[in-house]
């Protein structure tokens, strides 16, 4: 698989590693009234979609990036990537 | 019918015009007590023990292709029993036990051969882990045995042994562990539970569950709907898609695991040998070809096909102790979808949903627990307990931290 870098452009697949789902950018409040429940679900549970799949990649061997990779898990093919840092402050994240 | 010597002999002399199909292609009805999800090694299994141990009746396998087009058809074939922990060792040495008789019991040439396995050492860390788990295994009553570098030399005398980087210090050898013909695993269990009146429905999808006040009904499919008072799920490599239409996400990812078959060889190598320091197996099928594997790709998958990088991985890994392996040509290579559990291990448990009841889970490891994952999920669904091997296996293990965690990788999915 090649991954479409947005700074470095076309990169291999076997420089990055993998973590999942990138709901795992959406780590709960750990104050909140139902915070055990909600770390539970978020550690553990995946929706784990045949078909379209955002999934967080690290650019490990290259800039050490962290990346959202919208990727079909049906045929392999890459539809968008984003720099994972400008996806969590698009959702309000400082960081 | 019944298979036998004899029986070959008869059709022999007689033109072979009493063959029977194995199993019948039954309509399904509109009722069943237990309906089985999947028919794969598991499901049918399940379907088996449930007719045969626990004397259950109108019991159907609904399968959306053909019966072991799944992972039993497409796995590396290796059974044993060589887990370190509590929650796992006893299941899979009772599915070992349940190998070791298996061809007697369902009257099927299976080719169960105890062959051996070699889980080859490389450091002095890896020599106390594996001395560890060797005893763990005996405890357990399984047989293990630590073997030095000269006893392996003399039985394999083809292994690099003193490979600069990775130079095997030893091994930890289960000589009942070995190799099983895995289609016939599939036909073994399907004809022996379609001769005690389980219905095989094959080309049948499910498209979703009725489930009314927290109740599973039945199933609905593209043969319509078909009504039973208890479902189980046995579609491993599917499990989230399945679970999804009841509403459930799983403890689950979805990943792709290649293997991998050289041209056919004349017989060199005698077991199952594993590389210790990288992720390799290899094993010699009987037609001849050598059938080895590694890591899986890494990210999540439904393709069944994997990408380069891992093969080029495997093929070292195979160099590094099996240096012969580089005059060996790959014939065929291929990928199936595992379900990658958060922590390594299965679930053969009861859902929220009354009526309801899920197998999978089972990450690469699925095919050797095809014998007591088919006993415990029948044991659980025709008396609503968890066989005594097997209550470990529980959904709830993430939520209170009794995690079956091998390796000790935490929730990653891909490093189990």
């Amino acid at each position: 698989m090649i991954i479409e870098h947005p700074l470095l452009g076309p990169r291999d697949s076997a420089e990055f590693t993998y973590l999942g789902d990138a709901s795992l950018i959406d780590r709960p409040d750990w104050q909140a009234e139902t915070a055990t429940r909600d770390f539970y679900e978020y550690a553990y549970l995946r929706d784990n979609p045949a078909g379209w799949h955002r999934e967080l990649w690290f650019h490990e061997a290259g800039d050490r990036s962290w990346l959202v990779v919208t990727r079909n898990t049906l045929t392999h093919e890459i539809k968008s990537v984003e720099m994972a840092r400008d996806v969590a402050r698009a959702q309000g994240r400082s960081k | 019918m019944r298979y036998s010597g004899f029986r070959v002999i008869k059709e022999a002399l007689t033109g072979h015009k009493g063959w029977r199909p194995a199993w019948r292609e039954p309509e399904p009805q509109s009722h069943y007590d237990i309906v089985i999800i999947g028919g794969g090694g598991h499901g049918l299994a399940t379907a088996y023990y449930l007719a045969k141990e626990f004397s259950q009746h109108k019991i159907a396998v609904i399968e959306k292709g053909w019966i072991g087009g799944g992972n039993v058809g497409r796995n590396t074939t290796i059974i044993r029993s060589n887990y370190l922990l509590d929650g796992n060792e006893p299941f899979y040495e009772f599915s070992l036990k349940l190998w070791e008789g298996l061809e007697q019991d369902f009257n099927y040439n299976a080719m169960v051969s105890q062959r051996g396995i070699l889980n080859l050492i490389h450091s002095d860390a890896q020599r106390d882990a594996f001395t560890r788990r060797g005893n763990a295994m005996i405890l357990n009553g399984a047989d293990a045995e630590m073997l030095s570098v000269e006893q392996i030399k003399a039985r394999y005398p083809f292994l690099n042994t003193d490979d600069a980087r990775f130079p095997i210090k030893g091994g930890l050898a289960q000589h009942r562990g070995g190799t099983v013909r895995h289609d016939a695993v599939a036909w073994g269990y399907a004809r022996g539970a379609d001769s005690r009146g389980v219905d095989i429905i094959q080309n049948c999808e499910v498209t979703g569950f009725r489930i009314e006040n927290g109740k599973c009904l039945g199933v609905e499919t593209t043969k319509g709907f078909i009504g039973a008072n208890k479902v189980g799920c046995a579609v491993a490599g599917s499990s989230s898609r399945l679970m999804s239409k009841a509403d459930m996400r799983l403890p689950i990812e979805s990943h792709v695991l290649q293997a991998f078959v050289s041209e056919g060889l004349k017989p060199v190598l005698p077991g199952v040998i594993t590389f210790g320091a990288g992720h390799f197996y290899c094993s010699q099928s009987d037609k001849g070809g050598l059938v080895f594997g590694g890591d899986i790709d890494g990210y999540n998958s439904y393709a069944q096909r994997g990408n380069l990088p891992v093969v080029e991985d495997v093929c070292e890994g195979g160099m590094a102790i099996l240096p012969m392996l580089g005059r060996a040509r790959v014939l065929r290579m291929w990928g199936g979808i595992m379900d990658m559990s958060m922590d390594g291990s299965p679930i053969i448990d009861r859902t929220h949903i009354d009526g309801l009841y899920f197998n999978g889970g089972w990450c690469y490891g699925g095919f050797k627990a095809t014998p007591a994952s088919g006993y415990c999920f029948a044991h659980l669904l025709a008396r609503d307990t968890p066989h005594p091997t097997a209550t470990a296996y529980r959904f709830n293990r993430f939520e209170t931290g009794h995690m079956i965690d091998e390796k000790g990788m935490g929730n990653q999915p891909n490093l189990h």
